[in-house]
């Protein structure tokens, strides 16, 4: 089977789908692997390096694509490549398949399987495969160094005979693969990082790069489904939208991460903010292509407000291109290998992973997948929840037939019950609700010790006995005294116990 | 005393039981929770001494000493391992002192003198008490047995068991409606009738359910027990059991839906479900790639001497081998050589809600390098050598990977993302589900063989 890399040719794009460290791979599996002349020049991956390695140069774009069986991309193909391809063969590459449906079309009239890098689902298994974050981690380097570039400091600060330097502060929002990259970039260079995020869960990743995590006063997780940030409620992005104000006035970069796919980026730093950073302060907005976060933003532009430089490339991976391309071509030969050997080629849609990746199948569209359990890995860019997580079983109980259930039962024994039986339900039920308020937060590890006071605390009964232990049958009462009060002595006493051995250090 | 008094200090107690549930919900404040507990439990029984209704002090008082101490007793002597057995049978207490009190209520004298609506509410309240009271007392028992390995984990499930809870049920409400009908002696036997059912049922549902499912199971008989408590309540007009009966019923419900959550079940499947009868069989060998590797406790010293972060995630294996003292000793070693050691807890693991924490606790580790699973599974990629004490299923990849899986969904701990882990296990069988575990096949995954205290020994050995 012959397997081709055709160069890329969208506009500034550098990168290209394999380097020649790839090819040995591919040839185990059975490739002949055919690379279009200059492909890898930009990534300083000259056509001799992939000779060396095995691989065939091909001179001519139109005869490359005619005869491939799979072609490996970055981008996916332009309507005039998704022309030459030849029908029936398998493309994998980026294919953002939300916004692409002419593509699809076409490409679907030429019968051809696609895979998507950016559907590849995130489950543990195909971490390995998992481009979005590879390039993620691109992204948030390559936003440092840009951020630099435009500043016109140092990043570290310096004590010199010409003067005292400050450190530069530089606050990262978004803690997901690229704000973590760009984190530790950053404090590397020696500047002052903090970092914000919707979820808690992440503060120690911050702080293991080096960073600091800015906490909210607020009690609330944006821990979404599945390790995804979810939108989080009014009041919450009030209080967020405040502190960013008052870190632009102290902050000189910020760099902001929080992108949807498919959707508009939320706007996080308003032009008002932008007016009351420092002069010279700069913006990295990683997530302009859905609008950016910053209202000022303009996709694929540097500008320059309120004497505030606001960078919009939406092509930073594309400008580390060699490093990119190393990454991007590992995840894409670690998919093409799941295709198997070329002898036993198949694309098994029981596999999961090719399954969740597949958007045409033989030019029929396979997209989205049917919903798969996703593994719940927090580490992940700020994004909408593509598949449902661990699903939540439906309980017979649900609160709504629960409380109407309750309700009626209540007015039912109202109607029917004396007063004294109704000041008692009324306790009773005040109770029941006091006990779930005050238990709910109860902390795991707290749950034997709980149980155990709630034991003895049930040997209350004991005055149940003892009012009867006066009457007919003594005896009757007297064991359940006995009885109830062991539990009372024991439940306290082993609570007693445990608690003693819980320590801080 | 007047009544008035005994009312409000009655109020008092409640309100310091109230206290103490709050503040069992901290670590900070629980020695002060269980303070209030004590304080209020001693007013109560205070209060009731002189409230003048108590008259037969010489067998009360013999009665309450002797069961005071052995209580003291038993929470003197209980290993820290076997904590889910004493909490089982104290619950065991609770149930047939209920049905006691409900048998006592009845036989007194009083309840004849009551008539119409007063006295049907009265004969249903004494019917509940006694039920519920029967389901926990048995109930307790044969969990007590099952946890202590006296009965066998596996359920037992009889052909046709959700019938026979039905129709158990149908005859208890019919026998109900008949006491409440009948003359004083007549009613007796039937109210004896629905006791006799009330301990089989008890006996049927939890024979029914798996050893792995426990801790759900110990959780809802203490919540049985607080209803039980609430019922003699109701039948005896005292506002204060009614109050505590709630409480303590209401908080282990809510325990019961925690532990539920954290495997991914409902509480209706945990009850009548018999684990791994319905849906998806347990994975066959076919689907287990790779090979095991084995690795000597020379080496796991070694691999843990190296590395910066280890993360130790234990399960009922620690506590069934005792080994959480020598595990103290290995992170004390390693925390002194400037090893970042940490805890992984799975809500589930072990035998009963927080089992694992209060192990770690007895061998004096510190709780806050104790974390949840939620806590942590974030940062296990980063993490050098994962031990894995006795744990199967809550670290079992399948739960997340396998659909066909009957863990399926169940949030564990995600241990493969470790750079390197090592499982201890005293033999290649499955965990209590039945299911095999991936992970012990993956490359990054050694296995060290045998009881967990004396492995871990030997580990510790070669450390210092």
């Amino acid at each position: 089977m012959i397997l081709v890399v055709p160069k890329e040719i969208l506009d500034r794009e550098q990168r290209v789908a394999i380097t020649p460290g790839n090819i040995s791979t591919l040839q185990r599996l059975g490739y002949e692997v055919c690379i279009e002349a200059d492909a890898g020049v930009q990534s300083a991956m000259p056509d001799q390096a992939y000779i060396d390695e095995g691989a065939v140069i091909i001179n001519e774009t139109k005869k490359i694509w005619s005869q491939a069986d799979v072609v490996l991309k970055v981008n996916p193909p332009t309507m005039q490549e998704a022309g030459w391809i030849r029908e029936g063969a398998t493309l994998i590459s980026f294919a953002y398949p939300a916004r692409n449906e002419d593509l699809l079309k076409s490409l679907g009239q030429r019968k051809i399987n696609w895979l998507a890098m950016d559907c590849v689902p995130r489950i543990s298994r195909a971490q390995s495969m998992d481009a979005l974050s590879s390039m993620a981690n691109v992204a948030g380097y390559r936003a440092v160094v840009e951020a630099s570039h435009a500043f016109g400091r140092f990043f570290t600060g310096q004590i010199t005979a010409a003067g005292k330097v400050p450190p530069a502060k530089v606050l990262v929002i978004g803690a997901g693969v690229a704000g973590l990259a760009a984190i530790g970039a950053a404090r590397n260079m020696g500047a002052m990082v903090r970092a914000f995020d919707t979820r808690p869960a992440v503060k120690e990743e911050v702080q293991s790069l080096g960073g600091e995590f800015l906490m909210l006063n607020f009690d609330e997780d944006g821990a979404g489904a599945g390790g995804y940030a979810k939108v989080m409620s009014k009041e919450f992005i009030e209080a967020e939208m405040k502190l960013f104000a008052e870190q632009a006035e102290e902050v000189d970069i910020i760099i902001t991460t929080a992108m949807i796919p498919g959707k508009k980026s939320p706007v996080l730093l308003t032009g008002e903010m932008v007016r009351k950073m420092k002069p010279g302060s700069v913006i990295v907005d990683l997530a302009a292509e859905g609008g950016g976060n910053c209202e000022l933003t303009e996709a694929g532009q540097k500008k320059v407000e309120y004497g505030v430089t606001i960078l919009g490339y939406t092509d930073l991976p594309s400008r580390l291109p060699a490093q990119s391309s190393r990454l991007y071509g590992n995840n894409l030969v670690k998919l093409v290998s799941l295709l198997g050997e070329v002898k036993k080629f198949s694309i098994n849609q029981k596999d999961e992973v090719i399954r969740g990746a597949l958007v045409l199948d033989k030019g029929k569209v396979s997209w989205p997948p049917p919903k798969v359990e996703v593994s719940v890995q927090s580490a992940k860019p700020l994004e909408t929840p593509v598949h449902k997580p661990v699903k939540e079983k439906k309980s017979f109980f649900s609160p709504g037939l629960m409380l109407g259930g309750l309700c009626i039962l209540l007015l039912a024994m109202g109607w029917k019950g004396g007063n004294e039986f109704l000041d008692q339900l009324t306790v009773f039920v005040l109770s029941c609700f006091v006990g779930y308020m005050v238990v709910w937060n109860v902390t795991p590890s707290l749950h034997t010790p709980l149980m155990s006071v709630t034991n003895a605390i049930s040997g209350i009964i004991v005055i149940g006995g003892m009012l009867f232990v006066s009457g007919s049958n003594p005896w009757i009462a007297g064991v359940a005294i006995f009885l109830a009060t062991i539990n009372v002595a024991g439940g306290f006493l082993v609570t007693h116990r445990m608690l003693k051995m819980f320590r801080k250090e | 005393m007047t009544e008035g008094l005994i009312t409000m200090a009655y109020l008092v107690s409640g309100l310091l039981f109230i206290l103490s549930l709050g503040g069992l919900s901290k670590q900070e404040t629980a020695r002060k929770g269980n303070i209030y507990g004590i304080l209020g439990m001693t007013l109560a029984i205070v209060a009731t001494f002189v409230s003048g209704e108590v008259e037969n002090f010489k067998l009360l008082i013999p009665l309450m000493l002797a069961g005071a101490v052995i209580g003291a007793l038993l929470a003197k002597r209980v290993e820290m391992t076997s904590m889910p057995e004493l909490v089982a049978i104290l619950h065991s207490f609770v149930g047939l002192a209920a049905v006691l009190v409900g048998l006592a209520s009845f036989l007194d004298p009083s309840h004849g003198e009551l008539s119409g609506t007063d006295q049907l509410i009265h004969d249903v309240e004494i019917l509940l008490g006694v039920f519920i009271g029967g389901v926990t007392f048995t109930g307790s028992v044969i969990a007590f047995g099952k946890l202590r390995g006296s009965l066998s984990g596996k359920p037992l499930l009889l052909p046709g068991r959700h019938m026979i809870n039905l129709v158990m049920l149908g005859a208890s409400i019919w026998l109900g409606a008949q006491f409440v009908e009948q003359g004083h002696d007549q009613a007796l036997i039937s109210l004896l009738m629905v006791m006799g059912i009330s301990f089989f049922l008890g006996v049927h549902l939890i024979v029914a359910i798996g050893g792995a499912d426990m801790p759900v199971v110990v959780s809802m008989l203490n919540s049985y027990s607080g209803w039980a408590a609430a019922a003699a309540g109701f039948m005896l007009k005292n506002d204060l059991l009614i109050i505590t009966g709630a409480l303590v019923g209401s908080s282990g419900a809510i325990l019961s839906y925690i532990m539920c959550k954290a495997m991914n079940r409902s509480l209706t499947n945990v009850i009548f479900g018999g684990f791994g009868t319905a849906g998806g069989s347990a994975a066959t060998a076919s689907e287990m790639e790779g090979t095991i590797t084995e690795i000597s406790a020379d080496e796991v010293a070694e691999e843990l001497k190296n590395a910066k972060e280890v993360m130790i995630v234990p399960g009922y294996g620690m506590a069934v081998a005792q080994a959480q003292h020598v595990v103290k000793d290995i992170t004390e070693t390693l925390r002194g050589k400037d090893v970042n050691v940490r805890f992984a807890i799975h809500p589930v693991a072990g035998r009963l809600p927080g089992h694992m924490n209060v192990l770690l606790a007895e061998a004096n580790v510190p709780y806050d390098i104790v974390f949840e699973m939620d806590e942590i599974n974030d940062g296990l990629p980063k993490v050098d050598v994962l031990l894995v004490v006795g744990a199967n299923d809550i670290v079992n990849p399948s739960a997340l990977e396998d659909s066909s899986s009957p863990i399926a969904g169940m949030p564990v701990i995600e241990a493969w993302n470790a750079k390197s882990v090592v499982a201890l296990k005293r033999s290649m069988a499955a965990g209590y589900s039945g299911v095999e575990n991936p992970l012990y096949f993956k490359d990054n995954t050694h296995m060290l063989f045998g009881d967990a205290k004396d492995t871990l020994s030997a580990v510790f050995s070669k450390l210092v």
